[in-house]
């Protein structure tokens, strides 16, 4: 047996993900000037935040073969558990702590559904949007949650509007997210057996892995991420809409899926996710400043993840 | 002779880091079986892949009825008539056997309606060729793996065929089973049709084969009639070296008793009693089915146990999860390492480390990869496992480049009872013993082994004790002075001693 090196042409193939978004930002920026700008990029990326931190546990989640359609409805819900508790003066600590832990505790119960109950990911996770959804009609009864105009709603604002060192604070929150996120996949025991779970699960549970509290633990993730992202949305507009996050779950699987992760589970990376978050949120201002029509949007934005799919199964 | 039906000139194949095959040569004769030999990652199943399209070969010549030829896919090759049964299953546990049989080929009315009962008639007949007493509406999944291989190689007869290419077919195989499968295989000789014949089992290819392609390292060897070699020979050009006693036991001072089963019972398991001493090998033989699978899956906790318990050191533990085994000091290597001792889409490195995983990382949860690394790289070593490097995915290795991967697993969580269930299907007579070496060394250190094998030469070779099973009972215990062949079949058949 003879070892032989990669060759340059494999190495960049496996790339295509981070070519795909070069050649776009190439091209938009030869059709647009204003495209590739400092205030433009910043501005990309604070738009691709939310997305992309929901997706960040999506990729876990699907790692593990499973899929989580409730994100949507948890940003929802967490967003306005957020703003209530700012709206009655309540630290922003203690908001986004309470906040955070209503999605740990969401995504963990449908976890548990999933794992003890062993029900299927897609149906547990569409009860769960559904439920949550309603969940959260029912506490905002229907109608928008203002946080206010006290002292506590301006520092909560800072999550969604603010800056440090010149970048805006979604765009660190979003940094943090991928670097946790990865370190967890790519360090840690945790990590090494959510693609172990996701490659087989009889033989990652002959190996003595508690499987169904890896499941819980991944949903659980899912559920604090999306809780997170709610109240990203929530300090940006400074109210929480009882309807928001609805479709952002598409959002968030067209990421991981562009990324190169497999729906069959147990292949992917969390770098491939971050690009392919890039790549929708490039898309979708690219298209606002070449000033294509909202319903265009859709279809070119349905065609371009169609094409990456595809490119993607035929190189394999 | 018969005429010349298939012939590969200086077939190359390069996977990124590996050149598969370099240069090989194969004939396939009408009425003539070909074996085809060499260690594991000599290029075997990679040059039948080549063969019927499945991969594109880099470079050489494929000649097929006289015509120079190139398969774009199985399906093409298939239809040219040629046949394969891989070494990997892959069938659908969810539909009948018949269905199985012919997925994709349903036979249909007049209204597109599936012929259901000719279908049936039809996969019955095979299945009674190969001398299977199962009905063809059986769920496959419900059959064991040996059975599910038989079912594999029905449906490769179900084609009209000129070439069958059989890819280590009695890997899983009972010794009747095997009989049948050579009696087909000598009808098929009969019948004009050429077989390529792939097994580390040498005195099959002694058996059932006329003509010897060797490879070794990707690169032909030779090709000669089996007549002109022994065994020996035959195995010096595979490995390119003198193999000595193939079956190295090692006199050990036994220990205390280590693990015992009191009364166990599971599904398929009755009342069995079982003693494992320190520095012990203790073989289990019976035949398919006779429980003993099922036996190492329940002391593991992978199957429920419904009665009795299992005494480690003279202590009751409770195993209700492989996780309780393992921490016990318990590891158990499957006999079915694709359903449950492998991830094939993770590297060697993870593999090796997941059931140890705990050994290589901080309590936090935080993995220290150099020592993984190191350990990894230790274990590729003495193991010699054939990989470009730890991180190629386990699915790219050869069969039984894969089952060492899967014992180094086993290996790397320390156990003091170690079970092998089936530990050296598919793997190379030399690395057979590189396996056998290293069981002597743990058994050396102290540990506990059981050897479940079909293997009967390995049993006897192997073991201190020797335990034959029948419908979940034990029905027999020796020595390895008083025990033989003989008297082992015959309590596996259910004579009680
Ligand atoms: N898809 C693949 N990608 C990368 N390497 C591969 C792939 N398939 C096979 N190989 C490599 O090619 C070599 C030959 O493998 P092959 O499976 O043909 O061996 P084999 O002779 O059938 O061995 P065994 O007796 O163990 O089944 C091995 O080194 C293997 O790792
Ligand atoms: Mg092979």
């Amino acid at each position: 047996m003879t070892i032989q090196k990669k060759s340059l042409s494999t190495r960049l193939i496996e790339q295509k993900t981070l070519i795909a978004l070069l050649a776009m930002i190439l091209v938009v920026s030869l059709l647009n000037p204003n495209f590739f700008t400092t205030g433009n990029i910043l501005n990309i990326l604070r738009q691709t935040a939310v997305n992309a931190v929901i997706a960040v546990g999506m990729t876990m989640v699907i790692l593990t073969a499973g899929i989580d359609l409730s994100v949507g409805s948890i940003l929802a819900l967490c967003g306005a558990i957020g703003a209530s508790l700012i709206a009655a003066e309540l630290p922003v600590a203690v908001a986004v702590g309470t906040s955070l832990a209503a999605g740990a505790i969401v995504g963990g119960v449908t976890g548990i559904i999933i794992a003890k109950g062993k029900v299927q990911a897609f149906i547990a996770t569409l009860v769960a949007m559904t439920l949550v959804r309603g969940l959260t009609l029912v506490y905002t009864d229907g109608r928008p949650i203002s946080t206010g105009f006290t002292d506590v709603a301006d520092s909560f604002a800072v999550i969604g509007t603010g800056y440090l060192f010149g970048v805006p604070v979604p765009v660190w929150i979003m940094a943090v997210t991928f670097l946790g996120a990865w370190y967890l996949l790519n360090h840690t025991r945790l990590g090494r057996y959510i693609y172990a779970l996701g490659g087989n699960e009889t033989a990652t549970r002959l190996s003595g892995i508690n499987v169904d509290r890896i499941k819980i633990y991944v949903y659980a993730i899912s559920g604090v991420l999306s809780a997170l992202a709610g109240l990203i949305v929530t300090s940006r507009l400074s109210s929480a809409q009882p309807t928001a996050g609805a479709g952002y779950e598409l959002d968030a699987i067209a990421a991981v899926v562009l990324g190169g992760t497999s729906l069959m589970g147990g292949k992917g990376t969390i770098i491939g996710t971050l690009l392919g978050a890039l790549i929708i949120g490039f898309l979708n201002n690219a298209l606002n400043l070449l000033d294509v029509s909202s319903y265009y949007q859709m279809i070119a934005k349905a065609l371009v993840i169609l094409l990456a799919v595809l490119i993607d199964t035929k190189s394999k | 002779m018969g005429n010349e039906l298939l012939k590969l000139e200086g077939i190359e194949k390069s996977f990124p880091g590996v050149k598969a095959l370099d240069g090989v040569n194969l004939t396939v004769t009408a009425g003539r079986v070909m074996a085809l030999v060499g260690e594991n990652g000599a290029g075997k199943s990679t040059l039948m892949k080549v063969l019927t399209g499945i991969y594109k070969r880099d470079a050489g010549t494929m000649t097929y009825l006289g015509k120079k030829v190139t398969f774009k896919g199985p399906a093409q090759s298939q239809k040219a008539g040629i046949s394969i049964i891989h070494q990997e299953l892959n069938l659908l546990p969810e539909l009948s056997i018949a269905e199985n049989i012919f997925l994709g080929r349903e036979q249909v009315g007049s209204l597109g309606n599936i012929l259901w009962n000719r279908m049936y008639t039809e996969a019955d007949n095979l299945l009674k060729r190969l001398g299977i007493s199962r009905s063809s509406k059986t769920r496959l999944g419900e059959l064991g793996i040996g059975e599910q291989q038989m079912v594999e190689i029905a449906k490769a007869l179900s084609f009209e065929s000129r070439v069958i290419i059989m890819d280590e077919p009695t890997d899983a195989l009972t010794d009747t089973e095997t009989q049948a499968l050579f009696t087909v295989i000598n009808e098929l000789r009969d019948a004009d049709y050429g077989v390529v014949y792939i097994s580390h089992r040498l005195k099959e290819i002694f058996d059932i084969c006329d003509d010897v392609t060797i490879l070794r390292d990707g690169k032909f060897i030779a090709e000669m009639p089996v007549a002109e070699l022994t065994e020996e020979t035959m195995i010096e050009l595979m490995v390119g070296r003198k193999l000595e006693e193939q079956y190295p036991r090692i006199a050990v001072a036994k220990g205390n008793v280590q693990l015992k089963t009191d009364n166990l019972s599971a599904d398929g398991v009755n009342e069995v009693c079982l003693e494992v001493c320190e520095g012990e090998i203790v073989g289990v033989a019976g035949l398919m089915g006779a429980g003993r699978t099922e036996l190492m899956k329940a002391i593991f906790g992978a199957n429920p146990v419904t009665g009795g318990c299992i005494i480690i050191n003279g202590k009751k533990v409770h195993i209700s999860t492989p996780k309780d085994a393992l921490e016990a000091g318990i590891a158990f290597i499957s006999e079915d390492r694709k359903a449950d001792g492998l991830i094939l889409g993770l590297s060697v490195k993870e593999n090796m480390t997941l059931a140890a995983l705990k050994h290589f990382s901080h309590a936090a949860g935080q993995v220290y990869h150099a020592k993984e690394r190191d350990a990894v790289n230790q274990y590729i070593e003495t193991f010699n496992i054939k990989t470009p490097s730890r991180k190629q995915a386990v699915g790219n290795l050869s069969g039984g480049n894969q089952q060492k991967v899967a014992i180094a697993k086993g290996l790397m969580t320390r156990p003091k009872v170690l079970i092998l269930d089936e530990p050296t299907r598919g793997v190379d007579v030399g690395a057979k013993k590189e396996i056998y070496q290293l069981i002597n060394t743990f058994k050396k250190e102290g540990m506990s082994i059981i050897l479940v094998s079909s293997d009967m030469p390995e049993i006897l070779g192997m073991s201190d004790r020797i335990v034959v099973m029948h419908e979940g009972r034990i029905s027999g215990e020796f020595t390895a002075a008083e025990a033989d062949q003989e008297t082992i079949m015959a309590c596996a058949v259910g004579k009680t001693r």
